[in-house]
């Protein structure tokens, strides 16, 4: 067992009032973005790129690197910005919304440091229409931090402006794709945008800007309170730091940890540091391992790490953490029903592979599930689904945004994977898994 | 003469609101705070009605189409008057795995109206991951997120209500 030797997000969430700006500057708050500012903001991006950090919005994306790509105010003179990314809305996903429910001060140092090295005197924090909850408490954190000299005129004393807003969004999950988010923030439906040009050169308003996610963002602080030696060693590989990841389905104790990279997925499923298993007699059937987009894996599979590298050979990503466990008892032709609609329900319409092809393979899977369906219509799924995103997966697919792979991926891979359930629920002309489909919790008490 | 959309009290926050809004944007860029220049309206009167849409617009320099065009975008936003109560539950796969089905029917049963229709007192919908995902399964009514849910929560969550 690969034990989770300190912690780096989750460390302080049991300090009583450690989501207030007292609480927070007592167990040293701030103390590392003051560091930071007195550094070279060259010199900081340098730091960022030697800890390994990498995007914890679904890519994983070496942080330093996407900084580096924002041109030099010698080449391009506009204003730059820092969009941080809380749209939260992956299925699968619940990570985010506890660092600003529990920690939202370190995110907002977090973005003193980036906003400082990349030069950017606005940053628009882009939160999940639903999470009234958590908005409240980052909004309440927020003005502290102006009333606390934090951010304002000058950064903690620093001659350098600083304003942070939150944006709500509104129920929309394609804008939490990057240049959907944009799009939002500039006021419009969100609509991703072709890319090239990048955000980094290209992004709100027409200037230069970064996307980055709330994890990602929450990690800086400790970076600079530790080095960037100290965050590179903790994690595994090419990936600096540990993981939040979300663990739910059937599971008994399912719920949001941090844990080292270095963990498989078999551990955080079974040790009773975190899901404890499954219930007696029942095991691992099928295993989605970063949020619903995340190709599944057998249960012979589940020996991967929860590194970002690691889920490469098997085709799959670990995404945003979000790991889905079903059981032998629940029905995978269901799942993937679900799993569909919403890529369906969510698509923005704008390229015909993915509003016509995600809307047609919910279609074919109700009527798999229902048994009314035929050899011919699993043939058909596949075809859509290869139309829309080729397997293997080799970057993106037909469409402008990831979201047509995040719908075409899963279906090929759970036919693949699990062929026979598929074929059985046609042979026999019924979901073999009766009226009972969800598997070990699936009955509502 | 028809009743004025906002009370004098309303109308002050909504003013209010809007000039904070612009504010945090370039000012040549006012159509930017149109996300939270319609959830100020709707806060206020409840769902986005026609005449209120005329007003951000104005505020915002921008057309009323424009202003549905992204009202309709996002399920958020109610451009037709809502049931008193939005019943939003989570169905997506591991609130399922946690009986959301289930959960879904017991409340179609207690409400006496099925999923997707608009009542008077009760909007009940299906909705997608409201990251509680650890935490399933889940609901949100009027926003207000609860999580874990069992029969006996639910019970006690609707005899709350008044
Ligand atoms: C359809 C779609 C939905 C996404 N949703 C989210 C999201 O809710 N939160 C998030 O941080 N990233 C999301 N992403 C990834 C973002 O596009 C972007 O890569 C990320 O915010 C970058 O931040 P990072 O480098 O810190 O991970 C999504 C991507 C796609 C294609
Ligand atoms: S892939 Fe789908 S969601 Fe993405 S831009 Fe195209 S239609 Fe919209
Ligand atoms: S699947 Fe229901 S909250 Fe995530």
């Amino acid at each position: 067992m690969s034990v989770l030797t300190e912690k780096v997000i989750t460390r302080d969430w049991e300090r009583a009032g450690q989501n207030t700006l007292a609480g927070y500057k007592a167990s040293g708050g701030y103390a590392q973005a003051r560091k930071a500012l007195a550094m070279a903001p060259a010199e900081i991006t340098d730091v960022v790129k030697k800890s390994g950090l990498r995007g914890r919005g679904g890519a994983g994306f070496p942080t330093g690197l996407k900084w580096s790509f924002v041109p030099s105010l010698e080449k391009n003179t506009k204003p730059r910005y820092l969009a941080i990314n809380a749209d939260e809305s992956e299925p699968g996903t619940a990570k985010d919304r506890f660092i600003l429910e529990n920690d939202p001060h370190l995110l907002l140092e977090g973005i003193a440091i980036a906003c400082y090295a990349l030069g950017a005197h606005t940053c628009y924090i882009y939160s999940r229409g639903e999470f009234k909850y958590p908005s409240s408490v980052l909004e309440k954190a927020i003005e502290d931090a102006y009333a606390d000299g934090v951010f304002g005129k000058t950064t903690l004393g620093k001659d350098f402006e600083l304003n942070v807003y939150q944006v709500r969004g509104a129920g929309a999950y394609i804008c939490g794709e990057e240049t959907a988010l944009l799009e939002s923030l500039e006021g419009k439906k969100g609509w991703p945008r072709l890319k090239p040009p990048f955000p980094a050169v290209v992004g709100l308003f027409g200037c230069p800007t970064v996307v980055n996610n709330v994890e990602t963002i929450a990690s800086l602080p400790r970076i600079f309170e530790k080095g960037a030696e100290w965050f590179m060693k903790l994690g595994m590989g090419k990936s600096g730091g540990t993981r939040l990841v979300t663990l739910s389905g059937s599971v008994i104790r399912p719920g949001t940890y941090e844990v080292a990279m270095e963990t498989s997925l078999r551990e955080l499923i079974f040790d009773q540091a975190y899901g404890q298993g499954l219930p007696e007699g029942r095991s691992v059937k099928a295993v989605i391992p970063g949020g619903s987009s995340a190709p599944v894996l057998t249960e012979a599979e589940i020996d991967v790490k929860l590194e970002f590298d690691a889920f490469k050979p098997l085709q799959s990503m670990a995404g945003s953490g979000g790991i889905m466990v079903m059981d032998d008892k629940t029905c995978l032709v269901r799942s993937l029903w679900r799993i569909i609609r919403f890529y369906a329900e969510e698509s923005c319409g704008q390229c015909t592979p993915c509003r016509e092809g995600q809307p047609w393979m919910t279609r074919l899977l109700r009527k798999i599930e229902e048994g009314r369906g035929e050899m011919a219509d699993l043939e058909q799924l596949m075809n859509v689904a290869v139309s829309i995103a080729p397997w293997p997966p080799m970057g993106l697919g037909t469409t402008i945004c990831a979201l047509g792979d995040s719908g075409a991926l899963p279906v090929q891979s759970f036919v693949q994977k699990f062929r026979k359930e598929f074929e059985d629920h046609i042979t026999q002309k019924r979901c073999t898994f009766g009226d009972r489909p969800w598997g070990a919790f699936g009955d509502f008490q | 003469m028809s009743e004025p959309l906002f009370t004098p009290e309303e109308q002050k926050k909504f003013d209010a609101g809007i000039s904070q809004l612009l504010s945090h944007y370039p000012p040549d860029r006012k159509s930017a705070a149109m996300l939270p220049a319609l959830r100020l309206l709707q806060e206020l009167k409840g769902w986005l009605p026609p005449e209120g849409m005329k007003l951000v617009s104005e505020k915002l320099s921008t057309t009323v189409a424009k202003c549905y065009e992204v009202a309709t975008f996002y399920v958020m936003y109610h451009t037709q008057k809502p049931g008193k109560y939005v019943v939003d539950v989570c169905t997506n796969l591991s609130c399922a795995l946690r009986g959301a089905e289930g959960l879904l029917h017991y409340l179609e049963n207690k409400m006496g109206i099925k999923a997707g229709t608009n009542g008077d007192r009760y909007f009940l919908r299906e909705t997608e991951c409201l990251a509680s995902c650890g935490t399933a399964p889940c609901f949100q009514i009027n926003e207000d997120h609860y999580e874990n849910l069992t029969r006996a929560k639910v019970d006690a969550i609707l005899e709350k209500l008044s």
